[in-house]
């Protein structure tokens, strides 16, 4: 049966749904549902919410309860996932599973309210410092945001690592008809790791991010980029519409994707060939099926549409590798590449 | 042949890499052997700071975590929220505590997290080489302060036990100074009866440990332990601040 959810309400309702008794966090807009609906719902289902100090605490509180072996979540939006980006940082070189949800708004700086694609670059590049990729994960409706969250944690605990749903204020605040579904799950590790007390048992557990030793260090970074080549080949995602006979392209994600999805259908009925390509994992980015995409003969062109100033573009140009031109429809501060401005600049490309 | 001293089943069986002469390994046993006289090595979870300390979590033979610069109260508080029926301490320096983790631990105080922090003040930046600290002395010499603190710029320093016992979440505060033996006895029985008292829930508590650092004060051993006498325990006072 469907049931009409709110993005945000229905994130926070899906992490609930996929064992997650743990949540950390700190108030700003556009995500407050998701610390609001946890708050008031956590507790009947045995679970803790903590509203932190800051960003800053709540991922590291994140990081403790997660090394503590247990499910855990965070959210937060654009400012605030700056702050966010140590804990990131070191929850990857910790090999710690963890799920950060983004609700982007406009920036830079404090910006605006306003949905926002325009922390592409920090989500997908690790953010923080050091060699260190987070899956990305990018819903384009109620139903993917909360198909994804469940999926995240099952990710985030196979792979040992921090695992991203990026979207928007848009995502977080509209509501649609969704279904509450059980993604397949996946077969879990043991956490061996964890620290929750050895009782004798075992030799101490450590979690930590420190490796002095130069060789150690390396090491520690091979092993991480091994499993990120797994990643890439084992989890790369994207969804394609009318794009088998497409001369035009269109390459989006999350709200994007259905502004892009509206130029599709204004183009086909002017009887333009024009195409869909949706990356859902940001990373590792669908770099190989886009190549493959962009290189059938028909193709002409390529048109990035994001809600930044042009930062998936440059995945998208990584892909196409020069085969094809790559055109950008990038609008930002909270404006959306509108369906109009798409069919326009695919309509002059191809002229 | 009689045992009359031993390594406290609460370390391992590691070498340090302090300096000679620094109080840090002091203050390690003393957590150590409260761990074992509790029966609680199997049972605590340990969060190591940024700092001369960062490889405690080598040293003390419970679970342990190493947390990023300041934020060890943050990552205690997800450990303990996790498993409430294990004992979690954080063992910090002075510039890990009071300088870029002050929120943290006034926060984690106030929610009354029901943890032990073990607050090591030795009036200097260790690790990374004599840096003034939040806590050094007006006066006192430091890389960045190379002509002594001065307070019209740099202020005076925290007394950071005066000022969580003002906060309702903590339950015990207490500064000791672990540098002679009526010292190092009162120290050991501080930190146990802040471990006692987490173990019964009563809320955060805190022992400020005084501490040397010989290297970086550029004294003996000994002169530093007369120095932090003579220069310190005026300033931070010695005692009880809550109970
Ligand atoms: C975010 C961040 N900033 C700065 C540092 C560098 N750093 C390492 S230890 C330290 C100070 C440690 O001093 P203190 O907490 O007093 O401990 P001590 O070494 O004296 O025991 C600093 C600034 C760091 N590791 N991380
Ligand atoms: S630098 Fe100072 S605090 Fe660090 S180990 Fe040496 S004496 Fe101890």
């Amino acid at each position: 049966m469907k049931e009409l959810w709110k993005g945000n309400e229905a994130v926070a309702e899906a992490a609930m749904r996929a064992g997650c008794r743990y949540f950390f966090g700190y108030p700003i807009t556009p995500q407050n549902e998701i610390p609001e609906y946890l708050a008031k719902h956590m507790p009947a289902r045995g679970g803790v919410f903590v509203q932190a100090e800051s960003e800053i605490a709540a991922i590291n509180m994140i990081y403790g309860a997660s090394g503590a072996g247990a499910r855990v979540m965070t959210s937060s939006s654009s400012p605030g996932i700056s702050l966010k980006q140590e804990g990131i940082t070191y929850l990857a070189c910790a090999e710690l599973p963890a799920v950060i949800v983004n609700m982007m708004r406009g920036g830079p700086g404090l910006g605006n309210i306003a949905p926002s694609q325009a922390d592409y670059y920090q989500a997908t590049r690790g953010g923080g410092n050091g060699d260190y990729r987070t899956i990305v994960l990018a819903p384009a409706s109620i139903q993917e945001a909360a198909d994804f969250t469940q999926e995240a944690f099952d990710l985030a605990d196979v792979y040992r690592m921090p695992v991203i749903v990026l979207a928007d204020g848009t995502i977080g605040q509209m509501m649609e008809a969704i279904e509450w579904r059980t993604p397949p799950r996946r077969e879990l590790p043991a956490k061996e790791w964890a620290t929750n007390g050895h009782r004798g048992e075992r030799p101490h557990n450590i979690i930590n991010s420190l490796f002095l030793d130069v060789a150690d260090c390396e090491e520690q970074n091979c092993r991480l980029q091994e499993r990120y080549e797994l990643i890439a080949e084992r989890e790369t995602r994207y969804e394609e519409y009318m794009a088998e006979d497409a001369e035009v392209l269109f390459v989006a994600y999350g709200t994007s994707a259905r502004l892009a999805r509206a130029a599709v259908l204004k183009l086909r009925a002017q009887g333009v060939k024009a195409g869909l390509f949706r990356p859902i994992t940001l990373w590792p980015f669908p770099e190989v099926a886009l190549h493959a995409r962009a290189a059938m003969p028909s193709m002409k062109a390529v048109i990035a549409a994001e809600m930044s100033t042009g930062q998936m573009i440059d995945d998208v140009k990584l892909a196409v590798n020069g085969i094809r031109p790559v055109y950008l429809v990038g609008r930002s501060g909270g404006a959306m590449p509108m369906p109009m401005e798409l069919v326009e600049l695919a309509l002059e490309v191809l002229a | 042949m009689k045992t009359v001293y031993q390594r406290s089943k609460g370390l391992m069986d590691a070498p340090t890499h302090y300096c000679p002469g620094c109080t840090h390994g002091v203050i390690h046993k003393l957590v150590a052997e409260t761990l074992e006289e509790l029966g609680i090595i199997g049972t605590t979870v340990g969060v190591a700071p940024v700092g001369c300390s960062v490889f405690s979590y080598n040293y003390f033979a419970c679970d342990m975590q190493e947390a990023a610069h300041g934020r060890a109260p943050a990552v205690a508080t997800g450990i303990k929220r996790v498993h409430p029926d294990l004992a979690v301490f954080t063992y910090q320096g002075d510039g890990d505590l009071a300088a870029i983790g002050t929120a943290e631990i006034v926060h984690a105080a106030m929610r009354g997290e029901k943890i032990t922090t073990i607050f090591v003040n030795n009036a200097i930046y260790g690790m990374t080489g004599g840096q003034m600290a939040p806590t050094t002395l007006v006066g006192q010499k430091a890389t960045t302060a190379p002509f002594g603190r001065d307070k019209e710029r740099q202020g005076s320093p925290l007394r950071m036990c005066e000022m969580l016992a003002t906060i309702d979440g903590c339950v015990y505060a207490e500064r000791v100074a672990a540098v002679d033996v009526p010292g190092i006895l009162k120290a050991k029985r501080a930190i146990k009866k802040a471990f006692q008292l987490q173990l019964e829930g009563a809320g955060f508590t805190f022992v400020e440990v005084l501490s040397t650092c010989p290297t970086n004060w550029g004294l003996t051993p000994r002169d530093a332990i007369a120095w932090l006498k003579e220069n310190m325990v005026p300033y931070f006072p010695l005692g009880v601040y809550k109970q």
